[in-house]
C-alpha cells in the first residue's frame, strides 16, 4: 500500500535531454521518505510525476499497485514551494479553504490561522502565512499522500518548526506517507524515516 | 508599559485607520459610478422621451446662432440643435452599448471556448476570428446591416458581430495563461471539474479584459455606425443620429455655423469619455489589484 515509481524516466519533449531514466522510489502508507540532491537534479519533477501532474515518459507510477486517478478528488496532494502562485491572487483565503472543504478548527488553530485572515486577500498575508493555508489546505480528508516539495525553505526557523510540528502530528494521527523534498539534510533526518540522495543514484 | 503591548495597540490603530480611508474611497468611488451611469442613462431616457414635435422644422427660425432660447442654436431647417444631440445621443448610447456588450458576450465566450485545451475547437475559432478580421470592416458591416434590412436593428446586427475579434484573441491568451497556473492544476486535484474551474478560477480572472475591452468597442460602435449612416447603409436621413448631424454640419461649416458641429461633436466626446471613466471606475471597485494602487 503506497506509491510508487517503477522504471520511470521523464523528458519535457522529444528534443529535449533525459531529466532522469530508470527511476524506481516507493512510499508506503505511513512511511516519511526524505529526497535530496542538488539543484537540477529532478526532484521537483519527480513530485509533480507523482502527483500526477505530468505523465512518465516510461515507466509508470501506482498507487496501491494500481494507476492514479485521473480525475475526481486526488488522494496525493502536493505542496508548492511558492505558496503566492498556490493560491488565487483574487479569492479571499475562507474561499482557498473552502475549495478543499478543509475547515477543522484543530489544524487551523494548531497552524496558527487567526480568524480575521479569512476576510482577506492574499496579497494582504505574507509568504509564511500563505504557506501554512497551502498547508492546511492539503490536510483534507481523503489526503492520504504528501509531497512536500521544499515547503519550508521560505520560511523562518521558528514558523518551520510549528508547521512542521503541525504536520508530523497529522502525519503520524492519520497514518500518511510523506515524500519530503528538501536541501536541508537536518530537516530531512529530523523528520523522515528514510533519506534518499538523488546524486547517487 | 510593555513596549510589546504598545506595540501591538499601536498596529491596530494603524490598521482601523487605513481600513476607515479605504472604505471612504470605496463608498466615493461607488456613488461617483453610479452617478455617471445615472447621467448616461438619463441622457439616453431624455432622448426617448423627447417627441418628434421637439424636432419640428420650422423655417422662421433657421440657422439661429446659441441663446438662451436655444441653447445649441437651430439647424438651416429651424430645428433644435440641443433636442436634436439629445436624441442622436440617445441612438448613439444604444447602438454603442448594445453592440458592444453583445461584441464583448461573443469575444467572451470565443475566447473561453477556444483555450479549453481541446485542439480542434482551438483551431476552429482562430479560424472563425481570422475569416472576420480578414474580411475589410466596412464592407463586412454593410453586408450585414444591408441584409438585415437597414435602419437601426442591421446597424446593431452589423456593429455587434464584426467588433470582438481583436478581444477574442486577448482573452483567449488570458484563459491559457490561467489555465497553466499552479492554483488551477491544485483545484484539479481537489478533485473539481473543467467547468467549475471555469467558473470560480477563470472567469473572475477575465472581468477586468471584459470591462476595458466593452469600454474600448464602445467609440468603435458609435464610429461604424455613424460612418454606416454616411455611407446611406445605416440609419434613415431623418433620425437625429449623432452621425448623420455631424455629416449634415461639415456643409454649413464653411458659412461660419460652427455650432452646428461644435455642440453635437462635444456632446459625442463627453458621452465617450463618461463611458471610460464609468470603466475605470468599475475596474477599481471589482478589481482588487488595482484597489490598493
Amino acid at each position: 500500500m503506497g506509491i510508487e515509481a517503477k522504471n520511470v524516466s521523464f523528458r519535457y519533449s522529444n528534443r529535449e535531454p533525459w531529466i532522469f531514466r530508470n527511476m524506481n522510489i516507493c512510499v508506503e502508507e505511513g512511511e516519511r521518505v526524505g529526497l535530496t540532491g542538488p539543484s537540477g537534479y529532478g526532484k521537483s519533477t519527480l513530485a509533480r510525476l507523482l502527483a500526477g501532474y505530468l505523465k512518465p515518459t516510461e515507466g509508470e507510477i501506482l498507487l496501491d499497485g494500481g494507476p492514479l486517478p485521473k480525475k475526481g478528488v486526488s488522494p496525493i496532494q502536493l505542496i508548492y514551494q511558492h505558496p503566492e502562485k498556490a493560491i488565487n491572487p483574487r479569492w479571499k483565503m475562507k474561499k482557498v479553504l473552502q475549495e478543499s472543504g478543509m475547515c477543522r478548527q484543530e489544524v487551523m488553530e494548531a497552524l496558527g490561522i487567526e480568524r480575521d485572515w479569512l476576510e482577506r486577500y492574499p496579497r494582504e498575508l505574507s509568504g509564511g502565512e500563505l504557506q501554512r493555508f497551502c498547508v492546511a489546505r492539503s490536510l483534507f480528508c481523503e489526503t492520504r499522500f504528501l509531497l512536500a516539495d521544499e515547503m519550508s525553505t521560505m520560511l523562518d526557523v521558528i514558523t518551520q518548526a510549528q508547521i512542521w510540528n503541525v504536520m508530523l502530528k497529522e502525519i503520524e494521527g492519520r497514518r500518511l506517507g510523506l515524500l519530503l523534498i528538501t536541501h536541508n539534510k537536518e530537516l530531512a533526518k529530523r523528520v523522515c524515516s528514510r533519506v534518499i540522495c538523488l546524486g547517487y543514484i | 508599559m510593555n513596549p510589546t503591548a504598545s506595540e501591538k495597540g499601536g498596529f491596530y490603530i494603524g490598521r482601523a485607520r487605513m481600513g476607515r480611508r479605504f472604505w471612504n474611497r470605496r463608498m466615493r468611488l461607488i456613488v461617483l459610478t453610479f452617478l455617471m451611469f445615472a447621467v448616461i442613462f438619463g441622457v439616453y431616457l431624455a432622448g426617448a422621451v423627447l417627441g418628434e414635435e421637439a424636432i419640428a422644422a420650422d423655417f422662421s427660425r433657421k440657422g439661429l446662432a446659441p441663446s438662451w432660447e436655444h441653447p445649441f442654436g437651430t439647424d438651416m431647417l429651424g430645428r433644435d440643435m440641443l433636442a436634436r444631440t439629445v436624441k442622436g445621443l440617445s441612438v448613439s448610447i444604444l447602438v454603442g452599448t448594445v453592440a458592444s456588450g453583445v461584441s464583448a458576450v461573443i469575444a467572451l465566450i470565443v475566447g473561453v471556448v477556444a483555450a479549453m485545451g481541446i485542439s480542434w475547437l482551438d483551431h476552429l475559432m482562430n479560424w472563425l476570428i481570422d475569416l472576420v478580421m480578414g474580411i475589410p470592416h466596412m464592407v463586412l458591416l454593410i453586408l450585414i446591416s444591408f441584409s438585415c434590412g437597414k435602419g437601426l436593428r442591421g446597424v446593431l446586427a452589423g456593429v455587434a458581430v464584426t467588433h470582438w475579434t481583436g478581444l477574442a484573441r486577448l482573452i483567449r491568451s488570458e484563459v491559457f495563461k490561467i489555465r497553466s497556473e499552479q492554483y488551477v492544476e491544485v483545484s484539479k486535484k481537489l478533485g473539481h471539474s473543467g467547468r467549475w474551474i471555469t467558473i470560480h478560477h477563470i472567469l473572475p480572472h477575465m472581468v477586468p479584459q471584459f470591462l476595458i475591452g466593452l469600454i474600448l468597442l464602445f467609440p468603435h460602435a458609435i464610429m461604424h455606425e455613424s460612418g454606416l449612416t454616411f455611407l446611406g447603409f445605416g440609419l434613415p436621413p431623418e433620425q437625429p443620429a449623432i452621425g448623420i448631424i455631424l455629416s449634415e454640419s461639415m456643409k454649413y461649416i464653411a458659412a461660419g455655423n460652427w455650432w452646428l458641429a461644435f455642440f453635437p461633436g462635444l456632446m459625442l466626446v463627453m458621452t465617450v469619455f463618461l463611458f471610460d471613466r464609468l470603466g475605470e471606475n468599475l475596474k477599481k471597485i471589482l478589481d482588487p489589484y488595482s484597489v490598493h494602487e
